[in-house]
C-alpha cells in the first residue's frame, strides 16, 4: 500500500502500460518536456524518449486525427487534452473518425486509443475552461466514455482504457488531481463498464459521477441525519451506462435522484432518465429527479460559480423532498 | 476564364519505363476510367445512391503515385476514392459491391461511395469531410517512424500518400499536418489534386496564393508542381518523393495540375465551368496521351491496347455482376462493427 495522489495514480497507470506494451505512446501539448499540465506524464519523456511521449504543436484536431491514424495502423495512442475543453477543436476527428470509422469501415479498422485529460468546473477558471464535454460527446456512436473519481479507480480504469480495443474518452476532474488514497502495490485493473456502488442503502438511489460523487458523499451525513438510507452509485462509465447495476438498485429503492455536473439540457441525466423510463418504469415510486448544473456558461465570479453547480445542501433537500412526497 | 497556369513540361523520354510498367500504368488508368463510367451508368439506373464523386480525368495522379509505391505502403483518400482504392489493389468487385451497398463490399456495405476502406490493402479510407483524412495519413506515417526509431524495427520503412483537392488546402488540417510532417520528418507524400474547382468555388477565388506547391517552402519541405495529366510526369516526381520518404528524409508536397471531366458529383449540374476550359483540358486526356506514348515508343501496338481495354471492360462488367448478385448485409448485423470484436 502506498499513499498516492490522483495525478500520480494516473501517471503510474500510463507508466505501467507503456512498460508493458511498447505500442503505447502519449501525444499532446506539453506532455513531454513539461510533464503535462497536471503532471500526469511527469518523468515519462525522460524514461521513454521523444517519440513515445510526443510533444505536439497546438493543433488539437490534427494531432487527434494523427492518433486515430496511428491507432488504425497498430499503435495505442494516449491523447492528452491539455484541458478537455480544447477538444472542441478535435470534435471532428473524435466523432467522425475515432467514433464512427470502425463501423463505417465495416470492421476493417479498430481504433484502440484513449483521449484523456481534465474536465469539469474548477475554481474560477471561467466558462471556456470549465466545460463538461461528456454531455456533448455522449451521442457519438462508437465511443466509450469514462469518468474517474478516486485515485484507486483512476489508475485501474486508465489501465483498462489503454488496453481496450476501442476509443475511450477518459474524463478526469481538475479539482480531484490532489485526492489521496492508499493504493495496492500489486497491479490491478478496474473494469470500464461497471458502476461502483459506493454506499449501499435502501431508501433512494443516487446516481452520480466524477467530482459530484464527492458532493453526494458530503450530503450523505445530512441525509442520514434525516433518517434516510441512500444508495450512492458512481456511474464510472457514462457510455455505455451500466443499467444492470442501476436496475438492481431501483428494484430495491424505487426512487432515483441523479446528480451531475454537466448542464441540464442534453445532459447525462437527461439520457439516463429516458432510459430508466424505458426499462424500469414499473419499479418507480416517483419521477426520477435530476440535479444538474445551470444551463449557463460557467461564470468567473466565485459566488455565481458555486450557484452554477450542485451543492451538497441541495442534494440533502432533494432527498428529503422525494422521501416525504406523497406517492 | 482566368489565365490558365502553364503546365510544367516533362521529357517523357526520360521516364525510361519498360513495356511491362508502361502497360501496368496504362491498364490501371483504363480501369479507373471504365470503372467510373460504369458507376455513372449504374447511378442513373438507380443501382447506387448518395453522393458519388467520379475521378474521370484525374487518373494519371492515382496511377502515377500509387503505382510508384509498394503494396505495403499506405494510401489515404477522400470522398473521391474509388480509383485510389483500385490503384491500391482493392478488387473492382469489392469497390463496386460497396457502391451497391452489399455485404461483399470492401466496407461491408456500411461505408458507401465516400467510405472505401481496406485494411488488407492498407487503404486508410475514404473520408467524406474534406481534410480529415490528412491527419489520419500523418498518423500512419508517424507509425512507420515510431516502429523504426522507437521500436528499432529497421524494416519499418512504409510510406504513406495522402490525396486531397485544391479546395482542401485552405483547411487548417492541411497546414497543421504539413508542419508536423516536416517537424518530425515523417515518410509521407501530400498529393494535391488541383482540378481548379472545389464544387463551384474556383481555386483562384478561394486561395490567395494559387500555386499550392509553394506552400511547402515555409515548412522547409520540398514542393513540386507537376502535369497531373501525364502519368509519367507524376510517376517521376512520386518516385523521388517515395525514395526520400523511405530513406527517412521526410515529406514532400506534390501539386498535380489536373481536371475532372465530369461534375463534382453525379448530383452536380456542372454549370459554372466554361466549355472552353473543359475542351482545353479534355484535349489533355491522360489516357490518350499514354496511348500515344506507348505506341510512339514501340512499347505497345494498337491491337494490344485494344485488347487491354476489352479485358478491363469485361472486368468491370464482371464487377457489376458480382455486386448485383451479392447479398445485402443482414438486418441482424445492424449493430455489428460499432465496437471491436474480440
Ligand atoms: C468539412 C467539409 N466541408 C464541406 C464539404 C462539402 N464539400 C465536399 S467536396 C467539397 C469541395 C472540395 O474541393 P477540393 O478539395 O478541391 O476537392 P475536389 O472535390 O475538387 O476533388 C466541398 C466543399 C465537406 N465534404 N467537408
Ligand atoms: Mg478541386
Amino acid at each position: 500500500m502506498a499513499e498516492t495522489l490522483l495525478f500520480n495514480a494516473l501517471r503510474e497507470a500510463v507508466d505501467e502500460e507503456m512498460g508493458r506494451d511498447e505500442t503505447v505512446f502519449v501525444i499532446g501539448e506539453d506532455v513531454g518536456h513539461y510533464g503535462g499540465s497536471y503532471k500526469v506524464t511527469k518523468g515519462l519523456y525522460e524514461k521513454y524518449g521523444p517519440l513515445r511521449v510526443l510533444d505536439t504543436p497546438i493543433a488539437e484536431n490534427s494531432f487527434t486525427g494523427m492518433a486515430v491514424g496511428a491507432a488504425m495502423t497498430g499503435l495505442r495512442p494516449i491523447v492528452e487534452g491539455m484541458n478537455m475543453g480544447f477538444l472542441l477543436l478535435a470534435f471532428n476527428q473524435i466523432a467522425n473518425n475515432a467514433g464512427m470509422l470502425p463501423y463505417t469501415s465495416g470492421g476493417n479498422y479498430h481504433i484502440p486509443m484513449v483521449i484523456r485529460g481534465p474536465g469539469g468546473v474548477g475554481r474560477q477558471l471561467g466558462a471556456e475552461h470549465s466545460q463538461r464535454l461528456e454531455a456533448y460527446f455522449q451521442a457519438v456512436p462508437g465511443l466509450k466514455i469514462v469518468a474517474c473519481s478516486t485515485p484507486y479507480n483512476a489508475k485501474g480504469l486508465l489501465k483498462s482504457a489503454i488496453r481496450d480495443k476501442n476509443p475511450v474518452l477518459f474524463f478526469e476532474h481538475v479539482l480531484l488531481y490532489n485526492l489521496k488514497e492508499d493504493l495496492p502495490s500489486d497491479e490491478y485493473l478496474v473494469p470500464l463498464d461497471k458502476a461502483d456502488v459506493v454506499r449501499p442503502g435502501k431508501d433512494v438511489t443516487i446516481l452520480t459521477y466524477s467530482r459530484m460523487r464527492h458532493h453526494v458523499l458530503q450530503a450523505v451525513k445530512g441525509i442520514e441525519a434525516q433518517g434516510f438510507d441512500p444508495e450512492v452509485i458512481d456511474l464510472i462509465s457514462l457510455k455505455p451506462i451500466d443499467y444492470d447495476t442501476i436496475g438492481e438498485s431501483i428494484r430495491k429503492t424505487h426512487k432515483v435522484i441523479i446528480v451531475e455536473e454537466c448542464m441540464r439540457t442534453g445532459g447525462i441525466a437527461a439520457e439516463i432518465i429516458a432510459s430508466i423510463n424505458d426499462r424500469f418504469f414499473d419499479e418507480l415510486d416517483a419521477p426520477v429527479m435530476r440535479l444538474s448544473s445551470q444551463d449557463i456558461p460557467t461564470p468567473y465570479n466565485g459566488r455565481l460559480e458555486s450557484l452554477t453547480i450542485v451543492q451538497p445542501k441541495q442534494i440533502v433537500e432533494a432527498v428529503e423532498k422525494m422521501m416525504t412526497a406523497r406517492v | 476564364m482566368v489565365q490558365e497556369r502553364i503546365l510544367p513540361t516533362f521529357q517523357a523520354t526520360s521516364a525510361k519505363i519498360d513495356k511491362e510498367e508502361g502497360l501496368r500504368l496504362y491498364e490501371d488508368m483504363v480501369l479507373g476510367r471504365y470503372f467510373e463510367d460504369k458507376c455513372a451508368e449504374m447511378y442513373y439506373r438507380g443501382k447506387m445512391f448518395g453522393f458519388v464523386h467520379l475521378y474521370n480525368g484525374q487518373e494519371a495522379v492515382s496511377s502515377g503515385v500509387i503505382k510508384s509505391m509498394r503494396p505495403d505502403d499506405f494510401v489515404c483518400s477522400t470522398y473521391r476514392d474509388h480509383v485510389h482504392a483500385l490503384s491500391a489493389g482493392v478488387p473492382a468487385n469489392a469497390v463496386m459491391a460497396e457502391l451497391f451497398g452489399k455485404e461483399t463490399g470492401c466496407s461491408k456495405g456500411r461505408g458507401g461511395s465516400m467510405h472505401m476502406f481496406s485494411k488488407e490493402h492498407n487503404l486508410l479510407g475514404g473520408f467524406a469531410f474534406i481534410g480529415e483524412g490528412i491527419p489520419v495519413a500523418l498518423g500512419a506515417a508517424f507509425q512507420s517512424r515510431y516502429r523504426r526509431d522507437a521500436l528499432g524495427d529497421a524494416s519499418a520503412d512504409q510510406v504513406t500518400a495522402a490525396f486531397f483537392g485544391d479546395g482542401t488546402t485552405n483547411n487548417g488540417q492541411f497546414f497543421e499536418c504539413l508542419n508536423m510532417a516536416a517537424l518530425w520528418k515523417l515518410p509521407i507524400l501530400f498529393v494535391v489534386e488541383n482540378n481548379k474547382w472545389a464544387i463551384g468555388m474556383a481555386h483562384e477565388r478561394a486561395s490567395s496564393q494559387t500555386e499550392i506547391y509553394r506552400k511547402a517552402s515555409v515548412f522547409g519541405m520540398p514542393g513540386y508542381e507537376v502535369d497531373g495529366m501525364d502519368v509519367l510526369a507524376v510517376r517521376d516526381v512520386a518516385k523521388q518523393a517515395v525514395a526520400r520518404a523511405r530513406a527517412g528524409e521526410g515529406p514532400t508536397l506534390i501539386e498535380c495540375l489536373t481536371y475532372r471531366f465530369r461534375g463534382h458529383s453525379l448530383a452536380d449540374p456542372d454549370e459554372l465551368r466554361s466549355q472552353a476550359e473543359k475542351d482545353e483540358w479534355q484535349a489533355r486526356d491522360p489516357l490518350t496521351r499514354m496511348e500515344a506514348y506507348l505506341i510512339e515508343q514501340n512499347l505497345a501496338d494498337d491491337a494490344e491496347l485494344k485488347a487491354i481495354k476489352k479485358r478491363i471492360e469485361v472486368h468491370v462488367e464482371d464487377a457489376v455482376k458480382f455486386a448485383e448478385s451479392s447479398p445485402e448485409p443482414s438486418p441482424e448485423e445492424l449493430h455489428r462493427y460499432i465496437f471491436a470484436e474480440d
